[in-house]
């Protein structure tokens, strides 16, 4: 079994890279990502890891850094947030596409305008089309336990695809939570080195990154889109390894007192112990009411959400996320998943802790609240609520 | 479906030999092999590789590959000895 | 056909691309043992259309304003795994992905120190999009987005000295070079290899499509940029611009006219009357760039 520490979310993001044996580590600072970069070069300073830190001018580079190590065969991973995450974007994308696995922890922070350091979802929401696998992290433990998977499943030869798991801006990256921290012996039987298709190598050389005109351009999309749903098999086994080495259970959807619910509240990230104790409250007040986390948000969990579906009237999902001219992606997210479905419950859509705004239980008595409503009135009036939301003018 | 690499990598080395852009050309250069001072300035300049180099032991002049030449004239500019002329391609 | 060339026939580039006849130069010199990083460009656009590509070396291109960073993270790559040892690294730009939008990945490689060698292809404007103004084109050119008119004397800019403001990075070994004179180019490119630390050449690359002149001209107005003058030929250890070594010292400088008035993209200078105050500002400045090179050249002896 591994050590107990005391540690912050980015603590633990390092720890776990240093844990994976990563090669290089390409990056630039950000708020609230910075102590990423900081704990590695610490690591790096002190003997305690193997690898290279390539401090680039921009996060723009640190990710083209991460494209260049990561086709040259290395193990590779940085960590970024919000306007960073923004900036590398158009690298994110190029990296997909190279089916490169590449593993970045993003400090989950919301988006100028106007400049917010405080936590929301929008910086990697906004990215659930760059063709990375995207996790949510609820707790520090979380944070770690999904990097060291990440890679496994990144480099899996059915998925190359790269991954990006988000921890919450301060909530999470700043805070001192009790975490397992595994040893390295157990780290290296649960993650072998990586072991690339192809590389920039002089003894075979080949190309990287060619032009792909109209008569092969989809066909490589077409299977970055088979790898993406060869991961959601690849994540159900990888998830499972991990629960026999570590003993520490990880769902795509994990539900809480759902079974005879008749609302259930989704939530992403570190809202969603609160959600948890939220639900306890109602329930002793006799409101049937449950909770379901989304750890993962890409591959999108069709079937885990179309099996939680079945079991509620109302389906309440906190976005802290907006998509402007819609609503919340998860909500949309879901809206699409059970498109076909002949049951499905009454969807409602909350926007919820964007720029940091606490979350708190009574956000969630009022989301029950309303929901409620809707099941009484049998249809859903509102589609999108903001909650705890200051008088307009 | 095609198969195709993933990430588009291309695994064989200068496949673009398969491309033959000889095709391009309107006017071609002509060596007048008498003239070759096997000087491989030519040679040098070719922005397509298309031309083979001279053996001065072997007195073997430059060679035009028609395969790939596109018609440029850089190597008829160039050469000092005037070994090269520009004519129109038959078609 | 040439088999053992690293950069093969069959490339689509241009009938008389300056560029390519210049990587070729340049990856004869470099060798096998050599893997590029190339920015998005006609480089790029004209040598990899999946499935075929003209390099017989590792080569990558991920997006046009990082050549220089996705170098970076190859080399500490290959640190890392222990296979850095005897292999060039080099970084592949046009003007446009090195003098604008690749500017700062480029600073940014030049200040960390990398042993890479970074080769700008300086055909003067975004060729690959369709010959647009950049901070290289030179003033007076006309482009698509700086185009010549009644009122416009073409680009009213200077082109930006990108050579000595790389070499300002105090780096290993800055060099300028073109295909006209080929074997300096390649000494250039043997001692930028040989160099410890980052290094960079400008190649200056005369482009048909772009400059408007017949395809059998490239290598002449390669020529003629330096012998009027307007290229000067030049390399430097470090970052004291007072110890630039010219490596070619034209007898005597032609006029530049004479280069100008080869290429279209210069014809408004010369139709439908001479623009003699154009001309002229032109030739001054190259008059006191030379003035100030012997200066220097007087006080190194």
């Amino acid at each position: 079994m591994g050590v107990k520490q005391v540690v912050k979310g980015n603590f633990a993001t390092a720890v776990a890279a240093k844990l994976a044996r990563v090669d290089v580590v390409p990056a630039y600072p950000i708020t609230p990502s910075t102590l990423f970069p900081e704990q590695i070069s610490t690591y790096i300073a002190n003997g305690e890891m193997d690898a290279e830190l390539l401090l680039t001018e921009s996060e723009h580079s640190a990710m083209s850094a991460a494209i260049g190590a990561s086709a040259s065969g290395a193990r590779v991973a940085t960590a970024t947030a919000s306007q960073g995450l923004k900036l590398m974007s158009e690298m994110l994308f190029i990296a997909s596409g190279m089916r490169l696995p590449i593993v970045t922890a993003v400090g989950n922070r919301a988006l100028s305008a106007p400049i917010n350091i405080w936590c929301d979802h929008q910086d990697t929401i906004a990215e659930r089309d760059s063709g990375w696998l995207q996790f949510y992290a609820e707790n520090n433990q979380n944070a770690l336990d999904l990097m060291l998977m990440a890679f496994k499943i990144s480099e899996d030869r059915r998925v190359l695809l790269p991954s990006m798991v988000g921890l919450d801006a301060f909530v999470l990256t700043h805070t001192m939570e009790g975490v397992d921290v595994p040893l390295q012996e157990e780290v290296d039987e649960f993650l072998p080195p990586y072991k690339p298709v192809y590389t920039l190598d002089v003894k075979n050389p080949m190309t990287f990154g060619s032009f792909g005109t109209p008569a092969h351009y989809m066909e490589f999309k077409y299977q970055q889109w088979e790898a993406m749903e060869n991961a959601q098999k690849v994540i159900d086994e990888v998830f499972s390894e991990f629960y026999e080495k570590f003993g520490r259970k990880y769902e795509k959807v994990s539900e809480y007192r759902t079974d005879d619910a008749d609302i259930i509240i989704l939530t992403m990230g570190s809202m969603s112990g609160t959600a948890r104790a939220a639900v306890d409250s109602m329930r002793e007040k006799g409101i049937k009411v449950g909770a379901a986390k989304l750890t993962v948000f890409r591959p999108f969990p069709f079937r885990e959400i179309k099996d939680l579906s079945r079991k509620a009237k109302v389906l309440a999902v906190a976005d802290r996320n907006i998509s402007f001219g819609f609503g919340g992606a998860v909500f949309a997210e879901i809206a699409g998943a059970l498109i076909n479905e002949k049951e499905k419950p009454m969807l409602i859509d909350f926007i919820i802790g964007l720029g940091g705004r606490d979350i708190t239980q009574e956000d969630f008595y009022k989301i029950a609240e309303i929901s409620k409503d809707a099941i009484d009135k049998g249809k859903v009036e509102k589609m999108v609520h903001w909650i705890n939301l200051r008088e307009v003018q | 479906m095609d198969k195709v690499n993933i990430g588009a990598v291309i695994t064989t080395p200068g496949s673009a030999l398969n491309y033959k852009t000889g095709s391009w050309r309107t006017l071609k250069p002509v060596l007048d092999e008498a003239k070759c001072k096997f000087c491989n300035i030519c040679w040098q300049l070719c922005p397509d590789s298309a031309i083979e180099q001279a053996d001065a032991k072997a007195k073997k002049p430059i060679k035009i590959d028609y395969d790939y030449c596109k018609g440029c004239g850089i190597c008829v500019q160039e050469c000092p000895f005037n070994a090269l002329e520009m004519v129109e391609e038959e078609k | 056909m040439a088999s053992d060339e690293l950069f093969t026939s069959g490339h689509r580039g241009c009938a008389g691309c300056g560029m390519a006849a210049a990587v070729r130069m340049v990856l004869q010199e470099a060798g096998p043992n050599t893997i590029v990083a190339n920015a998005t460009g006609c480089l790029e656009v004209m040598t990899t259309a999946y499935p075929e590509t003209a390099w017989k070396i590792p080569w990558i291109h991920a997006a046009f304003e990082n050549a220089a960073a996705v170098a970076s993270g190859i080399d500490v790559a290959l640190k890392k795994l222990g296979k850095r040892e005897g292999i060039n690294i080099l970084a592949f730009g046009g003007d446009g992905g090195t003098y604008d939008i690749g500017f700062q990945a480029l600073s940014g490689m030049l200040e960390r120190g990398h042993n890479i060698t970074y080769v700008v292809f300086d055909n003067e404007a975004y060729m690959n999009t369709g010959i647009q103004r950049c901070s290289s084109t030179p003033f007076a050119a006309s482009t698509t987005t700086s185009p010549a008119g009644k009122f416009s004397i073409g680009k009213k800019e200077k082109k930006k000295p990108i050579a000595s403001i790389v070499a300002a990075h105090d780096i290993a070994y800055t060099a300028t070079a073109t295909i006209a004179n080929y074997r300096d180019l390649k000494k250039k490119v043997r001692k930028a290899l040989d160099a410890e630390g980052p290094s960079f050449i400008q190649i200056f690359s005369p482009c048909p499509t772009g400059w408007r002149y017949p395809s059998e001209l490239t290598v002449e107005l390669s020529r003629m940029a330096v012998e009027t003058g307007i290229f000067v030929l030049w390399e430097l250890e470090g970052s004291d611009m007072n110890k630039i070594k010219v490596t070619y010292w034209p007898k005597e400088r032609k006029p530049v006219e004479e280069y100008l008035k080869m290429q279209r993209r210069f014809a408004h200078l010369f139709k439908p009357e001479k623009k003699t105050d154009i001309l002229n500002k032109i030739q001054e400045e190259v008059d006191e760039k030379w003035k100030h090179l012997e200066e220097l050249n007087e006080m190194a002896r």
